[in-house]
Order: C-alpha cells, then structure tokens, then sequence
C-alpha cells in the first residue's frame, strides 16, 4: 500500500511538473469551455441552459483528452525512452504501476471536471449537479471506459513523435462529431452514423443526464453498455498487444 | 556453503534464437560472487540478448540457468530486489530533479541505501536539484548508475556502460566500477572496448556468433598469444609471429650480423587484449 502512495505521487509530480502536459492535457478542456459558453453559453436548448449543456460536454471532452489522449502519450514517449523497461527490472509490480498511471489519469479528470464546473457555476449561471452521486459514477465509467481505449492506443501506437498528432486526430473530432463542444442536430447522415458508434457520445449522455436533466443512471443503461463495450475492447487489445519495451530502436 | 553461495551467476547450454535465427547457442559460464565479468564482442555476437536474459527481460529458449540462486525467467520480485541495472539507453523521468529521481527509485525497494550517499557516490552531489533533461551524456549515464545502486543490489549489471562517453568520463566511469568491487558487488559487464574490459574485468568472455570462443583472465588471453617481432629492412616492415621468442630472436640476430644488415626499428612485444580479440572475433569457423 504505501507502494501504491509512492507510486501515484510520483505520477502526480511528474505530470505537474512538465508543463507542456500540464497545459496541454489540463488546462485545454477549461480553456475551451470558457471559449465556447462566452460565445453560446446565453441560450435555452432543448429545455437546458447551454452554459449547462457546454460543462457536460467539456467534461466528456476532458475524460476522452485525458484518459485516452493523456494516457497514451504519457505510456509512448515512457516506453520508447526505456524508461517502462528500466522500470521493469525494480521490485516495483507493473500491474502496480499501470495502476498508479489510471488512478493518476482519474484524479486529473476529476480536478478538470471541478474547474469546468466551478467556471461554469461562477462565470455562466450553469447548474450545480443534479445527481450528484450518479455524476461521479458516470465519470468513473467514463475514465475506466476512455482509459481502456488509451491503453489499446498505447499498446497500437509505435512511435513518440506521431503519438501526440495520432491521438488528437482521434479525439478532437469524436469529441466534435459526440456533441462535446455544442449540439449535434444538424450533422449529415453518415457523420451521425459515426457519432452514434463511438463511445464519447454515451459517456455525455450519461453526464448530461445526471448532472444536467437529474435522470438515473438506470435510465441509460444502453449508455452505460456502449461505454463498457469499447472500454472491455481496449483493455483486451492492450492486453494483447502492450509491451514494455521501445519499439522504434 | 553451497555452489550458490559462491557463485553469483551460473549459465550452462543456454540457448536463444529470434525468428529462426540463434543469437545464443549454447553458453556456459560462472561468475563468482564479488567478481567483475566482462562479456566481450562485436555488436550482435549475442552480448546483450545473455544480459537480458539473466536480468529477467527475456526467456531462454534451452539451458539452465541461475541468478543469485533464482531463475530469472520467472523474475520473481525478491530477484528484481536484489539486482540493479543499467541499460544501453534509457531517459529517465526529463522533468524531475537527480534527487526526486532516486528517491522514486529508493520507494521501490525494501531496503534502499541512502539517497544522498548515493548521489554522492557517482558523484552527482552538485546536480542533485538539476532536472534530468539538463544533464549531459556523461551525468545521465551516472544517473542511470545511482538508481540502479539505490536498491543496494549484490549484482550490477552494466550494459555498455561508457558508450559514447569521452576519455575523461570513461575514466570517471572506471573509477565508479571499481568503486563498485570494493563495496563487495558482483558486476557483470558487457562492452565492445577491450581496455575497458582490460581495465575493470577479473575475468572475460569473447562472445563471437553467439559463442563463448574464449574465456580467463585479461592476463591469461594475452598470455596464451604469441610475441610478435617488428623490424624494418630496406624500408619494408617485417613481422613475425612466434611462441618461442627466445629461439626466433636469437636466429634473427645471427642472421643480422652474419650477413651484415641492421634490424632497424626492432620491436618486441607481447600481444594485446586487442591483438587477441580482434584474432578471435575475425577467425571463420572453428
């Protein structure tokens, strides 16, 4: 246990401590919602404030960044400068580690989750959560859900220099096509069928309707079995194909 | 005591291949507890796939093997407490400090030895507050060295360790090892340059295709060479080669003065470490 505690505070130091990271992978969803909810943020859609409907979808938007975006960025560039292999030769267990890595991923998604809400509740007249409890879990299913899909792109991505290109490629336009930044009404056909499979989209209903609309989780359980389809794929891809050696040398 | 107890490392008919193709095939050897053993050769004479085999990175495909008395295929934690590594190339953590970096490290071992101790022994003491990413080569590479001290290891393995390293850090660097074997480790050693194997092994194997094809002391290679005669006449370089330099040099002096002509720029010396290795890793066959 106190393995565990060393671990995860030297996640945490490190993430901190590279400010590129801490910019990119922190501040950007934040950033982004202040963006959008000055320019939208006035409105009533679909009976929901938009200020509220835009913290909703920024916090899908900071889960996808994070637990798929930061994850694999962080796990690529470790694992080709040998540091994964260094780490494998110490006492510490790599289930551990890989565990610490999660744990700190969450702990980032739920600090950025407060900002957008404490930026929404300050800034736009957003809503406090309705569900308060439900919210937390949805966010857990999220981040478990997005951390596996980081894990698979970890395990699938073989360079450091292309990881960071890959990955925003990946989530900045699901986190457009999935309604993160604003809603999806008016999307063609083809982008809806797009949109409808992939997982962000789930993961802001089930945010939307804890935190906004006050529904229970029971009420989205196709939500819920969405998220956990794609999160069990990525963990068995990682499982297959994960390695803790650099692959570009 | 037991065999184990004295001996640190213990490989007999180890195998390995990638794809077909045997990048070990069939090596013994022993490394005493407190020895330093170089493992010498070429790149890609199978060097570093034995390291990583005893370090636990790989499984072996034939062959017994065993680390401090474990098998480090199955690279149980209380092994991994019990080695420290260097490997070729690893960046550790850019953005935290020397000193945050060893105590990452420290946690993760039952027993680490002080951290400021040692930073101070691979003598990083001015740059204990200095991120990684502004070391140079040379300093990263002892950054490399004090973590794998920090879990205070009975064996180091170094895997070329001075590589890229200029004259005055190789000698730094030696200085370390030897510092090593007074602290009573067992290190093995793997390297492409002979003085340095000349300089810190107690014992070495030149690996050439995946064969041990000789193992002793530095001394004992050169001894089991030849001597080698140089001369020059008529501004051609003769050399020759003989086990019996007493007799050859006594002939060739004879010769000299009976017909008459000087033996300019004599030279007698015994072969080098190098002379010997570069003979071994070039022969065909055998």
């Amino acid at each position: 246990m106190t393995l565990f505690w060393h671990q995860l505070r030297a996640e945490q130091l490190t993430f901190w401590r590279s400010r590129e990271a801490a910019i990119f992978v922190f501040l950007f969803p934040p950033l982004l919602f202040v963006l959008l909810a000055s320019v939208f943020g006035d409105g009533v859609e679909d009976g929901r404030r938009v200020s509220s409907y835009l913290v909703a979808g920024l916090i899908g938007y900071a889960v996808a960044n994070t637990a798929l975006g930061g994850l694999a960025i962080t796990l690529v560039i470790r694992r080709e400068s040998g540091l994964l292999k260094r780490l494998r030769s110490t006492p510490l267990p790599g289930s551990l580690y890989l565990t610490t890595v999660l744990l700190s991923n969450l702990l980032i998604v739920v600090l950025q989750s407060l900002t957008v809400i404490a930026l929404g509740l300050l800034l736009f007249d957003a809503d406090v959560p309705q569900q308060t409890l439900q919210f937390v879990v949805s966010l857990v299913i999220g981040a478990a859900c997005f951390a596996g899909l980081g894990l698979a792109a970890a395990a699938l991505i073989r360079s450091a220099d292309a990881v960071a290109a890959v990955v925003n490629v990946i989530v900045l336009p699901m986190s457009f096509l999935s309604g993160a930044f604003g809603t999806t009404d008016n999307l063609p056909p083809v982008l809806e069928l797009v949109a409808d499979v992939l997982p962000l989209k789930y993961l802001i209903e089930l945010v939307l309707a804890t935190y906004v609309d006050g529904d229970p989780l029971s009420q989205h359980l196709g939500a819920i079995g969405v998220l956990a389809i794609w999160g069990a794929g990525g963990y068995l891809v990682a499982r297959a194909r994960f390695g803790w050696e650099p692959r570009e040398r | 005591m037991s065999s184990v107890m004295t001996s640190a490392i213990s490989v007999s008919g180890l195998r390995k291949s990638y794809e077909g193709v045997e990048a070990v095939r069939g090596i013994d050897f022993e490394v005493a507890a407190g020895e330093v053993f170089g493992l010498l050769g070429p790149n890609g004479a199978g060097k570093t796939t034995t390291v990583e085999i005893l370090e636990g990175y790989r499984q072996r495909d034939a062959g017994d093997v065993s680390v401090l008395g474990f098998d480090p295929g199955r690279s149980e934690r209380a092994f991994r407490e019990r080695i420290g590594v260097v490997l070729q190339q690893s960046e550790l953590w850019p953005v935290l400090t020397v000193r945050e970096v060893h105590r990452i490290f420290a946690g993760y071992y039952r027993h680490p030895r002080d951290v400021d101790e040692v930073i101070g022994l691979v003598g990083l003491t001015e740059k204990q507050d200095a991120k990684v990413k502004t070391l140079s080569g040379g300093q990263k590479r002892r950054l490399d060295l004090g973590v794998a001290l920090v879990g205070d290891p009975e064996l180091v393995f170094l895997d070329e360790p001075t590589t890229g390293f200029d004259p005055a850090a190789r000698r730094n660097a030696w200085a370390l090892v030897r510092s090593l074997r007074e602290l009573g480790k067992t290190i093995l050693l793997t390297t492409h340059y002979l003085d340095e194997a000349q300089q810190l092994a107690d014992r070495v194997a030149v690996l050439r295709d995946g064969e041990i094809v000789r193992i002793g002391r530095p001394s004992e290679l050169t001894a089991s060479a030849g001597v080698q005669i140089r001369y020059r006449r008529l501004g051609e370089e003769v050399v020759l080669e003989t086990d019996e330099p007493t007799r050859t040099l006594h002939e060739l002096t004879g010769r000299a003065l009976a017909e008459g002509f000087e033996l300019e720029e004599l030279e007698i010396r015994r072969a080098t470490l190098e002379d010997v290795y570069l003979d071994l890793v070039s022969e065909e066959g055998t």
